[in-house]
């Protein structure tokens, strides 16, 4: 039954860290264009150009 | 950097535009890099799930050059007026991270339960007890808020709503459970509260996703006036003044191609005016001394001298503004079918559990006894179902509709389409496409065409403009000419390959011949041009406003539905009445916005439930009076904001396949009621009997859940 004090602890946490990754992602719009990124990988850039939404430095 | 780019404003701006037709990848790539290549654009964003596209720009590009630019691209863009970030938006956020955490508590605290259902006892069942109570009690009070909030809101107003039976029996359930622990008792119901929290929030989150957002069309409407006027004193002095402060009487000078501030009389100069935002009119109309011209409207080729005749808030667009606000108050608030439920079912599930417990302390049990099994009603009849059973349904249905090209802006429309017997059509813009489309006279010869498109381009004309973008259209390239000039009032005319060329009016193209006419006046001919070489034959150019080519159908499957249909046109008598006789309708015309209004009201008073479908600002009333309103996406930014529904695109059938998938919808709705409230009346006796355990319990809130969702699911493929 011991091991049932260390597992559970184990658990809770991972399921935590889960928690956690979801509200960073939210908070960070990784939810904001769901189809949009499935198309962006097949775009060519150019190298250097930032692949994001930040303009391009100058 | 280009030494002639404007110092860049330290007042960038940002415009969210929506943009129709991004189908792939390389649409990404063709908005994104080639408006990245545009002066004054500093980032382009698109994001391709809600079709919008964020542009950070100088201040000094306005709406109109970011949508000209994405039409050069090859699509189509509006502007989207609305805030960014919504409160709508930042309620749906809050509600994903309250869902997030109940469910994540759910799973643990079930995962904990099912060994105690499964027989654990003595130590290990209160170990796990104790632990489900660590991981339930933070997350119920984090998760919980939404309920909480609204349910205190209402009991301080002393109504009553969904939340109160939810809150108490979430905290009846969380104290009863945390009691039981303490005590070593075998049942806790913590895996059943923070369960019916995860579901509610679901429910609530898919509802919160079809909240109607924010009309602020009125303000929109005031935008498109010009902030100031250039007014021409007595002295002969122009001053720039703002448009509240002219007075009638006042003359206002006012330059080709901008936008009129003030109604008045015209005193000077003769020109077109397009006034297409306050009547629907899509012609451009001329305009000479002693015509009047109103405010909203567009001074198209000349400059003009204006008498004001009305001050700011007199003029007819003011005017509409206050109809719609009174529209917007008139219009009797529609109570969601959820919400009518709710009414009900409050003060219901509230005296059924008082009643057990009073009938267990009757029948001689003890309070611990009776009150856990008032509980247990509570649990059992929360809801859970119920709270998804509208939600769902119209997520789903709004998604098949959005697939079909048309975007539901109010959850509620959906309910109100369902319903609806009536259906206004008005012409301009909505049953026809409200542009004009040269539709015979284009020359055939190359050199013809190219010489025709680059007059055509030379200037802002419509009718010129509708001719150049037919013409792009086919591919042609325009001819290099020289010495280009507008000619007020006449047209415009220039030189190509050593050749004079004119377009513009007939008599004024080639005043030596007179115009051959073709006999019978063709029979949507709204406009006509011509084109001439100076030594050749004139071309005639006949333009209409061209019908969306399946309005005949979608006429037809609209009277198939039961609806009856009418026109309502703010046009002349004759340009409506071929129409309407095509399509076989009953049609008004020389309707303005206050007419259109007026006929919605009496049917709405008379009973009936009107769909009004209209474009222009002179619909805005009555789009916001009518139960339900809708607008394509090409309409004014009024029309489109006072509408409940937008639909994309060239087609009308749209219209009919909203109404058909509403009905669909609200089919699926009152079977998932009925299968919620029946799963209740087999429940109930359960619970009231004393027989629900947390496994009875748990089992049938996420059985029922799942029901629901399922059969909503359904819906997929609605919009047919």
């Amino acid at each position: 039954m011991n091991i049932v004090g260390v597992l559970i602890p184990i658990a809770l946490l991972l399921g935590l860290l889960g928690l956690a990754a979801f509200f960073w992602a939210a908070g960070s719009g990784q939810f904001d264009d769901l189809d949009g990124a499935a198309l962006r990988v097949l775009l060519d850039e150019e190298p250097g150009e930032p692949p994001g939404p930040l303009p391009p430095s100058r | 950097m280009n030494a002639l780019t404007p110092v860049r404003a330290a007042a960038g701006s940002t415009t969210e535009l929506v943009v129709e037709g991004m189908r792939c990848a390389g649409c990404i790539a063709k908005i994104e890099g080639g408006l990245r290549t545009m002066q004054g654009v500093v980032a382009a964003r698109v994001n391709f799930t809600s079709k919008r596209l964020r542009i950070d720009h100088d201040a000094a590009l306005d709406d109109e050059a970011l949508i000209a630019a994405v039409a050069r691209l090859g699509f189509t863009a509006h502007l989207f007026a609305e805030a960014s970030e919504s409160p709508a938006r930042r309620e749906s956020r809050r509600l994903a991270k309250a869902l997030a955490v109940s469910a994540f508590a759910a799973m643990n605290v079930m995962l904990l339960s099912v060994s105690v259902w499964s027989g654990a006892d003595g130590a290990t069942r209160q170990m796990f007890h104790w632990l489900s109570a660590l991981i339930a009690l933070p997350a119920i009070a984090y998760a919980g808020r939404p309920f909480f909030e609204s349910a205190w809101t209402a009991v301080r107003h002393g109504r009553t709503n969904m939340d109160v039976p939810i809150t108490i029996g979430i905290a009846l359930t969380s104290g009863m459970s945390l009691f039981e622990t303490a005590t070593g008792g075998p049942h806790a119901y913590f895996d059943g509260a923070v369960m019916l929290i995860a579901f509610l929030l679901g429910g609530r989150l898919l509802d919160s996703a079809m909240r109607e957002r924010a009309q602020d069309s009125v303000a929109a409407m005031l935008r498109r006036l010009p902030a100031e006027v250039a007014v021409l004193g007595a002295d002969g002095a122009v001053r720039r003044m703002a448009v509240a402060e002219v007075e009638p009487g006042m003359r206002v000078l006012v330059a080709a191609g901008d936008r009129i501030g003030v109604d008045g009389v015209v005193e000077q100069g003769e020109s077109d005016a397009d006034r297409s935002l306050v009547t629907g009119e899509s012609a451009p109309e001329p305009v000479s001394p002693g015509g009047t011209v109103l405010a909203g409207t567009m001074n198209l080729t000349a400059p003009l001298t204006i008498r004001a005749t009305a001050a700011a808030a007199d003029t007819v667009i003011a005017d509409i503004a206050r109809l719609m606000e009174a529209a917007g108050q008139g219009k009797s608030r529609y109570v969601r079918i959820a919400d009518r439920a709710s009414r009900l079912y409050a003060p219901a599930v509230h005296t059924l559990a008082a009643l057990s417990l009073v009938g267990w302390l009757v029948a001689g049990a003890g309070w611990h006894h009776a009150l856990l099994i008032a509980v247990a009603v509570l649990i059992i009849t929360c809801p859970c179902a119920l709270g998804l059973a509208v939600p769902v349904a119209q997520v789903v249905a709004a998604g098949a509709l959005m697939r079909r090209g048309v975007l539901v802006r109010d959850g509620a429309a959906l309910e109100k389409l369902a319903v609806v017997d009536t259906v206004l059509l008005d012409k301009t813009g909505t049953v026809t496409l409200g542009r004009m489309e040269p539709v015979s006279g284009i020359p055939v010869l190359e050199e013809d065409r190219r010489a025709l498109l680059a007059l055509a381009l030379a200037t802002r004309h419509p009718l010129a403009r509708a001719i150049a973008t037919a013409l792009e259209g086919d591919g042609v390239s325009p001819a290099i000419a020289s010495e280009l000039k507008e000619v007020v009032g006449r047209g415009v005319e220039g030189i190509v390959d050593g050749r004079t060329a004119r377009l513009g009016r007939g008599d004024w193209v080639c005043p030596a011949v007179t115009t051959p006419t073709t006999g019978a006046e063709d029979a949507d001919a709204q406009s006509e041009t011509s084109f001439a070489w100076a030594d050749g034959a004139v071309h005639r150019i006949v333009l209409a406003d061209a019908v969306r080519p399946d309005a005949v159908a979608a006429v037809q499957r609209i009277a198939r539905l039961g609806l009856s249909a009418q026109f309502v046109s703010g046009d002349s008598w004759p340009v409506v009445e071929r129409l309407a006789r095509r399509l076989n309708l009953f049609a008004r015309a020389r309707m303005s916005p206050a007419d259109k209004h007026e006929a919605v009201e009496r049917l709405e008073a008379a009973g009936r439930r009107v769909l009004m479908v209209g474009d222009g600002l002179n619909d805005g009333p009555a789009l916001k009076r009518a139960s339900v309103g809708m607008a394509p996406a090409a309409a004014s930014d009024v029309g489109r904001q006072a509408a409940d529904l937008v639909f994309f695109g060239d087609r009308l059938m749209p219209v009919p396949l909203a109404v058909a998938a509403a009905r669909r919808t609200m089919r699926v709705v009152r079977q998932n009621f009925l299968m919620a409230i029946g799963y209740n009346v087999l429940a109930v006796p359960l619970a009231i009997a004393g027989q629900v355990t947390p496994l009875v319990a748990a089992l049938a809130m996420s059985g029922s859940s799942i029901l629901v969702v399922a059969n909503a699911l359904r819906l997929r493929s609605a919009a047919r």
